[in-house]
């Protein structure tokens, strides 16, 4: 059993290597061409090619050094801050600026441990104030301010 | 014309007072990110790319500049006062600059990186002045193969400071460049690797690359961090410098200045290895090198002239040769883009106002810095008591409206998340984001250059070594690629970094 030593340098290897063989494969309906004719599927190619080689050596690497663990994965903070700014590009343009900055102040708030809900309210509220003033009025940015019932 | 007509008629771009304007906004942003921890310049100027639409080309870059050196200006105030560096480039800051600040001494502290940054500043204006036109003319006459050699001399560059596995970080070069190929093919018009996705026939968004890479997995690391944060509370007083001080420190900048506009010249090189070099070069020469680490002057005076001139003559390769060595600037290549200035030898002569205003505005910028910051002090030390979970939910605001105002589509800000994902990962697995965004900006250039490259040569790719001037730059990459794999090299860097 070959044991793997370097688990940080391995798993980015791997994920390299399996980046390359995408590039690879999904790459493989573009016309090739020749090396003086190029078509739009030869440099692609030359670059998952790289890939996979680049990311089998790291990975190869890795099991003969040792190195440290990956750190672990934290979800909840990553998905409230993530998803946070995805629910307000989904709904800013039904709701409007005001209420999707204070949904998105609350949710990215709630990814730390001091979290307090009285505070991040008041944060939201100010900050859609402040928003509203720097981008609607100030850049003349085209968003609605509140919901629109149509 | 020579350097001073040209800088005269940059001054005359610089100098209007809408220019003035942004290029004092930009330094004081530039400065509040810097001084602000868990955003940096490249997030920053990400968030600013898409309002800067609207303006004059010149004025977007004048702003964008400002906000690249107000950053390094910023970070090395809280080097100072905080013993954290905002920046990378001023890391080595803390080491003396904490140290007088302890003493007492923190307003001599900030007064000699600033005056230094200012001193590096004007001496590489003139720099960068000077050596830009015969470069351009240089490059105008680079051929395809040329080009393409000189990026991947320029690819190499930029992964010398990478930190950990040298195959690691020319792997994400390499990602960088196949993420470059996503969208529409300029010559076959394929849309390639676009899942389907209509969004994506024009490629991948610079803007949500960056943002994502190096804003929300910052915001998010640091989360995971938590907070330990302790400010200089005393009162800093006695900005004045002793003669002593004016005595051990003129040199120093002096010092500083050249090796900062040496290395910043070199691709990848830029301001942190500038930075480093010119500490441990003080460090040999000082009379008594046991005061390093102790709060010294020079350790102060010699690392901030040195990043500041590096920064700066970092500038020359973009406008010069349009290659990007650093993550920042390759955010510059997409706000000249956005503009349509094809960044390149051309621009000095297509665009002359614009390039030589640019070049002046950084003069002013640094001028605007120093005058404006050091009675600011006070301000920038309380806004970093403000506390972490209140910055970073505002942070993400403004970049959402940012990302969404681009095209008014919830597909851009989705985008971001998606890459913003993608870099906790990189963190998790210890792979660095710059290389990637600088292959990602030029995937699409050195794809065009291999093909024009090949098609003169009738598919020999022996071209690339029989021309002289492309041999020469791929065996300097080679050569790096060397002197980088030397471990006891690697050895050193590391224990600095």
């Amino acid at each position: 059993m070959v044991r793997i030593r370097h688990p940080r340098d391995f798993w980015a290897g791997a994920m390299f290597t399996a980046v390359g063989v995408a590039a690879i494969v999904l790459g493989s309906k573009y016309t090739l061409g020749s090396a003086a004719r190029m078509g739009p599927g030869y440099f692609p190619r030359m670059l998952g090619i790289l890939l996979v080689v680049l990311g089998g050596l790291v990975a190869l690497r890795a099991l003969a050094v040792d190195g440290p663990k990956v750190e672990r994965f934290r979800w909840w903070p990553t998905l409230l801050v993530l998803g946070s700014v995805v629910v307000f590009g989904q709904i800013v343009q039904t709701v409007g600026l005001a209420l999707s900055t204070v949904l998105l102040i609350v949710m990215a708030s709630a990814a730390t441990r001091e979290f307090r809900w009285k505070e991040a309210l008041l944060a939201g509220v100010a900050l859609a104030t402040l928003a509203t003033g720097v981008f609607i009025v100030g850049l003349s940015l085209t968003l609605p301010i509140w919901p629109r019932f149509s | 014309m020579d350097v001073f007509t040209h800088l005269a008629l940059g001054f005359g771009v610089a100098l209007t007072p809408i220019n003035l304007i942004y290029a004092l906004v930009g330094a004081l942003l530039g400065t509040l990110i810097g001084v602000l921890p868990g955003i940096g310049p490249v997030a920053t100027i990400a968030m600013l790319l898409p309002t800067t639409y609207a303006l004059e080309p010149v004025s977007a870059l004048i702003m964008l500049a400002g906000i690249y050196y107000g950053a390094q200006y910023g970070g090395s105030t809280t080097s100072i006062l905080i013993n954290m560096p905002g920046e990378v480039a001023s890391a080595v800051t803390c080491l003396d600059g904490y140290q007088m600040a302890r003493k007492g001494e923190a307003g001599a502290a900030l007064t000699v990186a600033a005056l230094g940054s200012f001193i590096a500043g004007c001496v590489s204006t003139v720099l960068v002045a000077a050596f830009s036109p015969p470069l351009s003319s240089l490059a105008l006459k680079f051929g395809p193969a040329e080009y393409f050699s000189l990026m991947v001399l320029g690819l190499i560059g930029s992964v010398v400071l990478a930190q950990g596995s040298l195959v690691k970080a020319i792997a994400m070069v390499v990602l960088g460049l196949l993420l470059g190929m996503v969208g529409t093919d300029v010559n076959s018009g394929v849309a390639r690797f676009d899942f389907g996705l209509p969004e994506l026939t024009d490629g991948l968004g610079l803007v949500s690359i960056a943002m994502g890479l190096f804003g929300f997995a910052e915001i998010i690391g640091n989360l995971e961090l938590g907070e330990k944060r302790e400010v200089l509370s005393r009162k800093i007083k006695g900005f004045g410098l002793s003669r002593k001080q004016i005595r051990d420190a003129a040199p120093a900048v002096a010092r500083g200045t050249a090796i900062g506009s040496v290395l910043g010249i070199l691709p990848g090189g830029g301001a942190m290895l500038a930075s480093f070099a010119a500490y441990s070069l003080e460090k040999k020469l000082a009379a008594d090198p046991s005061q390093f680490g102790k709060g010294a002057i020079q350790g102060v005076a010699a690392p901030e002239s040195a990043n500041n001139a590096g920064a700066q003559v970092g500038f020359i390769p973009l406008l010069t040769l349009g290659i990007p060595e650093n993550a920042v600037m390759a955010m510059m290549v997409g706000a000249m883009t956005i503009h349509n200035i094809q960044p390149g030898p051309q621009v000095m002569t297509s665009n002359p106002e614009l390039f030589w205003g640019l070049i002046a505005s950084m003069w002013v910028g640094n001028l605007m810095l120093i005058v404006l910051n050091l009675p600011m002090i006070g301000i920038w030390i309380r806004l970093l008591t403000v506390p972490y979970r209140m910055l970073y939910p505002a942070i993400l605001l403004f970049c959402g409206i940012g990302v969404y105002s681009i095209s008014n589509t919830s597909f851009d800000v989705s985008q971001t998340a998606f890459f913003g994902l993608i870099g906790v990962i990189f963190v998790k697995l210890a792979c660095e984001p710059a290389p990637l965004l600088l292959g990602f900006v030029l995937g699409p250039m050195m794809e065009e250059n291999l093909r024009r490259t090949l098609l003169l040569s009738r598919g020999d790719a022996t071209v690339f070594l029989t021309r002289p001037l492309s041999a020469v730059l791929l065996a300097a990459a080679v050569l790096l690629v060397v002197v980088i794999a030397l471990p006891n090299v690697r050895r050193r860097v590391g224990v600095q970094a």
